[in-house]
């Protein structure tokens, strides 16, 4: 309604707009609030079975037989404790390194390519992705056993003597994690770098910097949100990872998790098995927090 | 072809060689191991060898003569068709909801959403052993479903998330001027033109559901066993060709759905 019509209809005026805009609001936010309940049956389900039993499992990493207690965080004050926790950051820098050396130059390959190329290749990173991840394992596993086809044929060609040691120890796991974290890594990666504008580039090298110095003082920095994210991505899946190194470490890589899964299935010590899961959970959201707190969550989170 | 230039910092193709090479080396380190999986389920023999020293099929024989596998194929699938139905109704129904809400505890929201993808997975499986032990859901099929639609709705969330990001939400508003309902402007409106998302967020979440590996560890037991806990046993004690059977056949899967996914989201561009 035109201000001329209203003013031309007696009674109808500033007067009643009043009323008839927080009646408008209330309507507003009756339809926001029924709006917001349709996520929650998601909502619901995900709490009750992703997030409730980890604060019961917390409030249990405190509990003894007496009450409150420290104990189940002192007993992993432990030299094997301690020798697991090592392992899992070891392991974890390593594979992040190595996905960062490898990946870097594949999502850089991928964003330089024309988009055909760049759809082929984007398609091969993600095929990795989409296949099992036992497959995956499984494939490594008839690579690198001791009478393996990587053993087979070195041996036949006459390289080595005997068969190299290459799976059920930290070499195995790390190169079966290696290869299912890397798409963490490209991934994110490729979409900082296809953000960039190519006449950057063009510029850095109009204004006299040699190619290599534009790639390290111009392109680097511009797609180090890309790296950031990769880099967080992949290192928290490592620390938390447990079929890969069950698998390929033969129980001579003992990460974190398998220490969870030990405690739980063997001793069915829930009390040391929650405290363990609270240290887990407490070191990647500390990690995620930090993070957050440099580059923003929801840009970490939107890359992936 | 090798002097021409490659980037805008006239670096040279043949400059770059080791570049090429290098990419070259991690693509085929990404893709290569996979395939050549699906040769060995092909051989005659009990040995890993190859080329393979004849061609058989036996070991598919093995795979559809075993009763174990059998089951724990039917139940992976089934599990995977009921969690592709749960999550991307629900998911849908959620990612409409903080996209149209927009009330300040969509953040809050969306922090729960990313939970079961950054809460390590052994940390996810042991609460749901816990939980389930409680309410008798261990080794049962709702159980299965509930806790894989855990899984794969923060994945449904993003992808119809992002495909509502690109759709005018006028349209819908359009519809309810002329006088239709909320729910029919979305079914008749919105769904069909957010349709790719959807459809991709179902398939990810029916392999999400066929790949979920620790949470079936302990939650999937007895005659509920699914198939990739059935291979995550067979591969700690001893290396059966009939896994190469089977993981072909899982690639064959991933391979399809993939294609499905892309092709579908090609159409729309």
């Amino acid at each position: 309604m035109t201000a001329d019509a209203a003013a031309a209809v007696p009674g109808r005026g500033a007067r009643d707009e009043a009323p008839n805009a927080a009646r408008y609001r209330t309507a507003e936010r009756r339809e926001s609030a029924a709006l917001g309940s349709l996520a929650l049956p998601a909502l619901l389900l995900i709490f009750a079975i992703a997030l409730a039993p980890n604060l019961w499992l917390g409030w249990m990493s405190f509990r003894g037989a007496g009450g409150f207690t420290l104990a189940h965080y002192q007993r992993l004050w432990h030299p094997n404790y301690l020798l697991t926790l090592r392992t899992t950051f070891e392991l974890s820098f390593l594979v992040t390194a190595i996905c960062v050396a490898l990946g870097y130059p594949l999502a850089y390959m991928i964003a330089q390519s024309r988009p055909r190329v760049a759809a082929l290749l984007l398609l091969l990173v993600l095929f990795p992705v989409w296949t099992s991840l036992l497959v995956r394992c499984y494939a490594w596993l008839v690579l690198l056993q001791r009478r393996g086809l990587i053993n087979t044929w070195l041996t036949d060609a006459g390289i080595i003597d005997g068969p190299l040691r290459l799976v059920h120890n930290f070499t195995g796991t790390t190169i079966g994690m290696v290869h299912i974290m890397l798409p963490f890594m490209v991934l994110p990666l490729y979409a900082a770098m296809r953000a960039i504008s190519r006449d950057y580039m063009r510029a850095a090298a109009n204004l006299g910097a040699s190619p290599v110095k534009a790639f390290w003082q111009v392109y680097v920095p511009l797609s180090l949100p890309g790296l950031m994210a990769g880099v967080i991505i992949v290192f928290v899946l490592c620390l938390g990872f447990y079929v890969t190194p069950a698998l390929l470490g033969g129980g001579r890589v003992m990460m974190w998790s398998m220490q969870i899964e030990r405690t739980v299935t063997y001793h069915s010590d829930w009390g040391a098995a929650s405290a363990l899961g609270v240290v887990l959970l407490a070191m990647t959201l500390l990690i995620l927090w930090l993070v957050g707190r440099l580059v923003g969550f929801r840009r970490i989170m939107g890359a992936g | 072809m090798l002097r021409r230039a490659a980037t805008e910092t006239q670096i040279t193709h043949g400059r770059r060689v080791w570049l090429y090479v290098l990419v070259g080396l991690t693509v085929l380190f990404l893709i290569l191991p996979s395939l050549l999986v699906i040769p060995l389920s092909f051989s005659d023999s009990r040995f890993l060898q190859f080329p393979p020293p004849g061609w058989s099929v036996r070991w598919y024989e093995a795979y559809f003569a075993a009763i174990e596998w059998r089951d724990a194929t039917i139940v992976s699938l089934t599990a995977a068709a009921f969690t592709t139905v749960v999550s991307t109704v629900l998911g849908t129904l959620a990612a409409y909801s903080l996209h149209t809400a927009r009330s300040r505890l969509g953040q809050v929201a969306y922090l729960v959403f990313v939970a079961p993808l950054v809460i390590p997975g052994i940390l996810v499986a042991i609460g749901i052993f816990l939980l389930y032990a409680q309410v008798g859901l261990n080794n049962t099929l709702p159980g299965i479903v509930l806790a894989h639609s855990v899984m794969a709705i923060p994945l449904v969330v993003i992808t119809v998330a992002s495909g509502l990001k690109n759709y005018d939400m006028s349209q819908e508003m359009v519809a309810r001027s002329l006088g239709a309902g909320r729910p029919w402007a979305f079914l008749t409106v919105t769904l069909p033109q957010i349709k790719v998302s959807v459809i991709a967020g179902a398939l990810l979440a029916f392999i999400t559901s066929l790949d979920e590996v620790v949470i079936s560890l302990f939650i999937a037991g007895g005659d509920k066993a699914t198939l990739t806990r059935r291979m995550f046993n067979a591969l700690r004690d001893e290396i059966d060709p009939t896994i190469a059977a089977i993981s072909t056949l899982l690639i064959a899967v991933s391979v399809l759905l993939l294609g499905l996914s892309q092709s579908v989201q090609a159409r729309k561009g």
